[in-house]
């Protein structure tokens, strides 16, 4: 079992439907082509993703469907066309992750719908990523009340899964990193970071990444999502599926293959490829959560935790 | 041409488990019961729709989430299928509608003028989100009237509540002058719950009632308190309490639907009429009418 490689990258549908308006899509875009040969260069059979633009509330929904087939628009960015796809998913695989999530105590459930609305950033990325439908993916949803430690039993569910298997996958968070974007239409090419701030977060976790401490990274995300986030969700969760999937260290070669601004959010595409040699570790001190018991309501009983199962969920 | 009117406006929410429950033969899975209450309450609502001619339905819905300002459909007709992210296994739903694409230009112009940053969705390829189709079909599921679908600006969560309603009310106010300009009769939905803090599990049979509540009583009391000053025609108050209100139960009024109904509707002072108030997986929802025109459509 192993991950062969972890990727950050950003959902917004421009680099894929409009490069050529501005030269840092086009870089984007570009970074993209680079990642697809990275990836292709790999023995791996499978690609399993988590999309922080798809929402879910009942637990962890997961992709099953066999072969998605849509033509997509998003609800924002309409105006730059429509996507049609036509995906390869793996609905076993799917089916042991939801098994390794229950295991865990999360709840989780397989989706296998036609028309089901597939996220922008999943298609983006698999269209890119993965254009001949050469690997099987599955695709993971992100709890909109989900917080670290129900995130990270996640990313342990699926190494549990991938273990089980004996597969080797690769790993890809689809996440912009600042996500503040411009409430106006803007000329592309004049896109810019939203704010100067939201520059420095950004590139102040590159730096972190190029090191290859993606565990630092995880560690750092509830910092990053006071700083740099727009409060949609309880909490920027990215590094933290991501981190603890590919085994929760610093352990890695990392590469930012592009750093762009995206209609004012911080678009990046980062490569980290386990190697034996540990970089720096100093963020190691938060706990590391082996099963999810529900939400701890300091305010009322241990019991409280939302579910309509009532007492079975706490 | 005559001057248009605001028949009728309501807070017509969209829990996709409504429809579910109904079962249409638009929607492909079947449920043995569920959400009573609140379907009988829509019920009523179409009762008090039953006698009054009307040329058109306005919804603002919070699942068509926009950043760039406000957008309006602008394409005459859709025709596919709406499966819900959120709850698939209950909403996959065959839909065909059309639009006043007319009227929504007029909105969307009107509210540009208005300082409003605003965008015609022009993409025959779009899905209609599923808010839209849900609120339309339970309150006029013969879908025998052209519709103006209205996004949400996500301002609430890119600034904060009080920014988002400043500009849900300017997007009421232009909708209003709109509407009357345009010689037609509108019938205006805020599809939106009221408290929105759900549960995150699901019981086995979706529909099992006995595992249906409010998430807690501090929601409840919330909503209790916003549906007693729409009953007494108290919609100042309402709007005042709106920010508080939304940022206490995380309500689903985030998304500027009801402030904008109120403000279309110049902020009524008799009083509306409840026709419902029930859960659904833990959030507060209340179908909710003001019989506009019979109150000489003003307020
Ligand atoms: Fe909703």
């Amino acid at each position: 079992m192993s991950v062969l490689s972890g990727w950050l990258v950003p959902g917004m549908p421009h680099p894929y439907l409009c490069p050529e308006k501005n030269r840092g899509w086009q870089k984007l875009r570009t970074a993209y082509e680079t990642a697809r040969q990275s990836i292709e260069a790999l023995d791996a059979d499978l690609l399993v993703i988590y999309s922080t633009y798809w929402p879910s509330i009942i637990g962890h929904q997961i992709q099953a469907l066999p072969n998605p087939v849509w033509t997509h628009v998003d609800e924002e960015w309409h105006e730059l066309g429509s996507i049609h796809y036509n995906l390869r998913m793996d609905p076993e695989f799917a089916e042991s992750c939801r098994e390794a999530c229950v295991a865990r105590g999360l709840h989780a459930r397989t989706v296998a719908y036609h028309g089901f609305p597939i996220d922008t950033g999943s298609v983006v990325a698999l269209k890119l990523l993965n254009p001949d439908n050469r690997l099987p993916a599955v695709i993971l949803s992100s709890n909109v009340y989900s917080d670290r430690a129900e995130t990270i039993v996640l990313g342990k569910a699926c190494r549990d899964a991938l273990a089980q298997s004996n597969r080797r996958a690769v790993a890809i968070s689809v996440s912009a990193l600042s996500n503040r974007l411009f409430i106006e239409p803007i000329d592309p090419a004049e896109d810019r970071i939203h704010s100067l701030k939201d520059d420095e977060w950004n590139r102040k976790y590159l730096e972190f990444l190029q090191l290859g401490r993606l565990e630092d990274v995880s560690q750092l995300s509830r910092q990053f999502h006071r700083e740099a986030r727009v409060h949609k969700v309880t909490n920027f969760k990215p590094f933290w599926w991501l981190a603890a999937f590919m085994g929760q260290n610093n352990c890695y070669r990392g590469e930012v293959h592009a750093y762009e601004p995206v209609h004012g959010t911080g678009a990046a595409i980062v490569e980290l490829t386990p190697t034996s040699m540990a970089a720096r570790d100093l963020e190691y001190d938060e706990d590391d959560p082996d099963a999810y018991a529900g939400d701890r309501n300091v305010l009322g009983s241990l019991n409280d935790a939302p579910g309509m199962d009532g007492d079975d969920e706490s | 041409m005559s001057e248009g009117s605001i028949v009728l406006g309501a807070l017509a929410p969209h829990p996709p488990h409504l429809i579910y429950a109904e079962n249409p033969p638009q929607n492909e899975p079947r449920a043995e019961c569920g959400w009573e209450v609140l379907r009988w309450g829509y019920e009523r609502l179409r009762r008090s729709l039953a006698d009054k001619s009307f040329d058109v339905l306005v919804v603002f819905s919070p699942h068509w989430q926009t950043m760039v300002g406000t957008h309006f459909l602008g394409v005459p007709h859709f025709k596919s299928i709406s499966v819900d992210p959120i709850f698939p296994n209950l909403f996959r739903f065959h839909y065909e509608l059309d639009v006043d694409v007319t009227l929504s230009e007029a909105i969307c112009e009107q509210a540009a003028q208005m300082g409003m940053v605003t965008k015609m969705m022009r993409n025959p390829d779009f899905r209609v989100d599923y808010g839209t189709i849900i609120s339309c079909h339970l309150t006029h599921p013969a879908w025998d009237k052209p519709i103006v679908a209205i996004s949400s600006h996500r301002s609430a969560k890119l600034f904060n509540t009080e920014y988002m309603q400043a500009n849900a009310l300017k997007l009421g106010e232009a909708t209003r002058k709109a509407v009357l300009a345009s010689g037609k009769r509108a019938v205006l939905l805020a599809s939106n719950s009221l408290s929105h803090r759900h549960f995150v599990t699901e019981p086995p049979l979706p529909e099992d009632m006995s595992k249906e509540h409010i998430t807690h009583h501090g929601q409840y009391l919330w909503d209790m308190r916003m549906l007693d000053l729409m009953r007494k025609g108290k919609t100042r108050e309402l709007i005042d309490l709106m920010p508080d209100f939304t940022d206490q139960t995380i309500a689903e009024t985030d998304s500027g639907a009801l402030s904008w109904l109120i403000a279309a509707l110049d902020y009524p002072e008799y009083g509306a009429d409840v026709h419902a108030y029930g859960s659904v997986i833990g959030t507060g929802n209340a179908v909710v009418g003001w019989d506009h025109e019979s109150y000489g459509g003003r307020s």
